[in-house]
């Protein structure tokens, strides 16, 4: 589904991430964890194509066979790629049901598009009035995570990235959620990056990759999560210990 | 299809005789010989003849206003000061500019609103909608129809108020107005008359629409309301370049007047404009101002809060793209205890686009527990466009509660990327954040402005039609 081979990537000037090399497969979940400032956003927006981040030319990002390094952030989207984010930024004056009009204006009618929408907005517990209210403006945070979700799914991408979905969230939403992506996940590829794995209880993954770093330190199985949980970061690389000071800081800034 | 006898049919029909119809040749320029000539064919009382005289004599001697948007190009010796109406029409659809022709294609309005809108036909056949309105407000007493008309029906009213909150020394294009005005909108809404329909200068089938000077005169009386429309969304193309009208407007005890106007004047216009209402006690006037067309905009819509409790409030809204300057803004005056005003400015500018908020507030001493809220914010979407905000507040009341908010931003690129990340592209995603940035101001239109604005704006913002 997507490949990643030699990515390096820099951003104003500085080298965030170094020579990542892996292959996410299709109907699989990925967890992407690590310290702070360890580069799992930066991996994220990558893939997207920020135009902040600058990546190499020999790395390759191939998206369904294709290269897709050149392509504009929303042909990417169109491909079949979703990005979730940590901190949705507000869009005064812009609902999500406008958003989604647009996005979809050749795939789904307008009302088409609203039932889905209302129907989704209810599975998820949200409040229908959150659809018709400017997007991400004075919600509060497990809303908007909430509301990620619910483009998500109306977008219908084939690889989901969730960058942080469960940070922000109260125990009864990271729940619904969790539940939500597990029982809409036919045909579709999951990365979450997240610090914990209290997501990962209801989400097992397949695989779970550990940056450090900036760099691809460690794979392993859903149990290397449980470790990390245990032992914290530092118990992957003794020799690097500086890299992980941070790993037990329990809240991002 | 319009030839001249339906031409004079239709004058005739709205009481709008004109004896000397052949013997007057439209000239450019102006004298006094002019403004005589204007008022002579009219008809009208000597009264509003000495109006204009002392109004043309006040507009020669006033200077230029040296402040606001450069108006050093009207050249007022090249201006036809007054038309009639017959020839005043663009002579074929074939003539007129291109741009404009392509605007209405795309916004998709049908072919004889376009004919009314370029000024290839003055009638528009909306007539039978118009007709069943002015049924149902003769019902309830309320008069609507042209100046013109108002001046010769109703003389007593229309002297009472005409020109006394705006007089001629007001300004230079106040006094020019009121030397040459023709056409506008009389309405009179008698006390405790709710109109419930918005009272849409569209719909006003008469000879002088759109004209250059118009001057329209709204008296709201005790315990009425009434909202009233003017403009379209639809460029409309207008031969001269100048359009210097006045509003005024009387809002008495308990009474609620709503004005709202979407302005899309052709670009080569100077859009200059007066607009001033008087709210008596417990009244509340709001002023909806959206201005996309024209080159040089100057437009301060004003409440004067006389009466104790009086609310004033002024929405605005401008977009300038290339060669536009829109400053706009404006003015409340509280001259009572608990008046209370609210100014929200929301600009956008775009291709080197400029957009100026220019506002005045004033408390009086005595207008004590006053209360004024101003929010200007303004959009900037590249590098050649500008915005400046210039807010005056002369506060001489202590006991006066005052909040002033500004804002200026561009068009984040996180906000762009996150709406890419959603298979958006950039046109796309700037349509939508323009559109959300002026919601506050656009809800308040009546719907079908609304929408035909959120598509005039996704023209203005994928750069297909100028």
């Amino acid at each position: 589904m997507l490949t990643i081979k030699n990515l390096s990537v820099s951003a104003q000037n500085k080298k965030i991430l170094e020579d990542i090399t892996y292959t996410f497969k299709k109907n699989k979940i990925y967890a992407v964890m690590g310290p702070n400032a360890s580069g799992k956003s930066s991996l994220a927006f990558s893939i997207m194509g920020h135009p902040v981040y600058k990546i190499s030319s020999k790395s390759e990002i191939i998206f369904k066979r294709r290269k897709i390094n050149g392509l504009e952030p929303y042909k990417r989207a169109e491909r079949g790629l979703f990005l979730s984010f940590q901190s949705p930024l507000p869009l005064s004056g812009v609902t999500v049901l406008q958003l989604l009009q647009v996005a979809l204006s050749k795939k789904l009618d307008v009302l088409a598009m609203r039932k889905k929408a209302k129907q989704v907005a209810k599975e998820l517990h949200m409040p229908e009035d959150l659809l018709s209210r400017s997007l991400n403006d004075g919600t509060s945070g497990g809303e908007k995570k909430k509301l990620e979700i619910l483009q998500a799914v109306l977008l219908d991408r084939d690889l989901m990235i969730f960058d942080e979905i469960d940070t922000g969230v109260d125990v009864d939403a990271l729940k619904t959620i969790a539940t939500f992506l597990k029982k809409n996940r036919k045909g579709k590829t999951y990365i979450l990056i997240t610090h914990y794995n209290r997501i990962l209880r209801y989400l097992k993954p397949d695989e779970v990759l550990v940056l450090g770093d900036g760099k691809l330190v460690k794979t392993g199985k859903h149990t290397l999560a449980d470790k990390i949980e245990k032992a914290g970061y530092e118990m992957l690389n003794s020799k690097r210990k500086t890299i992980f000071r941070q790993a037990q800081d329990p809240e991002r800034s | 299809m319009q030839d001249q006898t339906t031409g004079l049919d239709f004058e005739y029909r709205y009481g709008f005789s004109m004896p000397e119809k052949h013997v007057y040749k439209a000239q450019k320029g102006l004298s006094e010989h002019i403004v005589r000539t204007i008022s002579k064919i009219k008809g009208e009382p000597e009264w509003m003849r000495a109006f204009r005289l002392k109004a043309y004599k006040i507009f020669c001697e006033k200077p230029m206003p040296d402040w606001g948007a450069d108006l050093s190009r009207i050249n007022f010796g090249e201006i036809y000061y007054y038309i009639k109406p017959t020839e005043k029409q663009v002579s074929s659809w074939e003539d007129l500019p291109r741009e404009i022709k392509e605007t209405y294609d795309r916004i998709g309005i049908p072919q004889a609103e376009k004919n009314f809108l370029a000024g290839v036909s003055a009638q528009y056949e909306s007539e039978v909608v118009y007709e069943s309105i002015q049924k149902e407000l003769e019902k309830q007493g309320v008069v609507f129809c042209d100046m013109d008309t108002g001046l010769k029906k109703y003389p007593q009213i229309v002297r009472e108020y005409f020109g006394t909150l705006i007089p001629p020394h007001d300004n230079k294009f106040a006094a020019l107005n009121s030397s040459v005005w023709s056409g506008g909108s009389f309405v009179y809404v008698p006390k405790g008359a709710n109109v419930k329909l918005p009272l849409q200068a569209y719909f006003r089938i008469n000879a002088e629409r759109f004209g250059q000077f118009e001057r329209t005169l709204i008296i709201a009386e005790e315990g009425s309301s009434v909202h009233y429309v003017e403009g379209c969304t639809a460029p409309v193309y207008a031969a001269d370049s100048l359009h210097a009208a006045v509003v005024e407007i009387f809002v008495k005890k308990n009474a609620r007047v709503r004005y709202t106007t979407v302005q899309n004047w052709s670009t080569n216009v100077y859009n200059l404009v007066t607009k001033r209402a008087r709210a008596d006690e417990d009244a509340i006037m709001e002023w909806i101002d959206c201005n996309i067309g024209s080159q040089v905009t100057m437009k301060y819509p004003s409440v004067y809060l006389y009466g104790k409790g009086a609310r004033g409030e002024v929405l605005s809204m401008a977009f300038a793209g290339r060669n536009q300057h829109q400053d706009a803004g404006a003015k409340m005056f509280h001259f009572a205890p608990n008046t209370s005003s609210r100014i929200i400015s929301k600009s956008v500018s775009k291709d080197g686009g400029r957009t100026s908020y220019r506002g005045l507030v004033m408390v009086r001493p005595g207008a004590k527990n006053s209360n004024v809220f101003v929010s200007c914010d303004a959009l900037i979407l590249d590098e050649k466009s500008r915005s400046d905000t210039y807010p005056y507040m002369k506060i001489k009341e202590s006991n006066t509660a005052v909040q002033h908010e500004a804002t200026v931003e561009k068009l984040g690129d996180e906000k762009l990327f996150y709406l890419a990340s959603r298979g958006i592209k950039r046109p796309d995603a700037e349509t939508l954040l323009v559109n959300g940035f002026i919601e506050p101001v656009a809800r308040e239109i009546p719907l079908e402005y609304s929408i035909e604005m959120n598509r005039l704006i996704q023209l203005e913002m994928t750069g297909s039609v100028g």
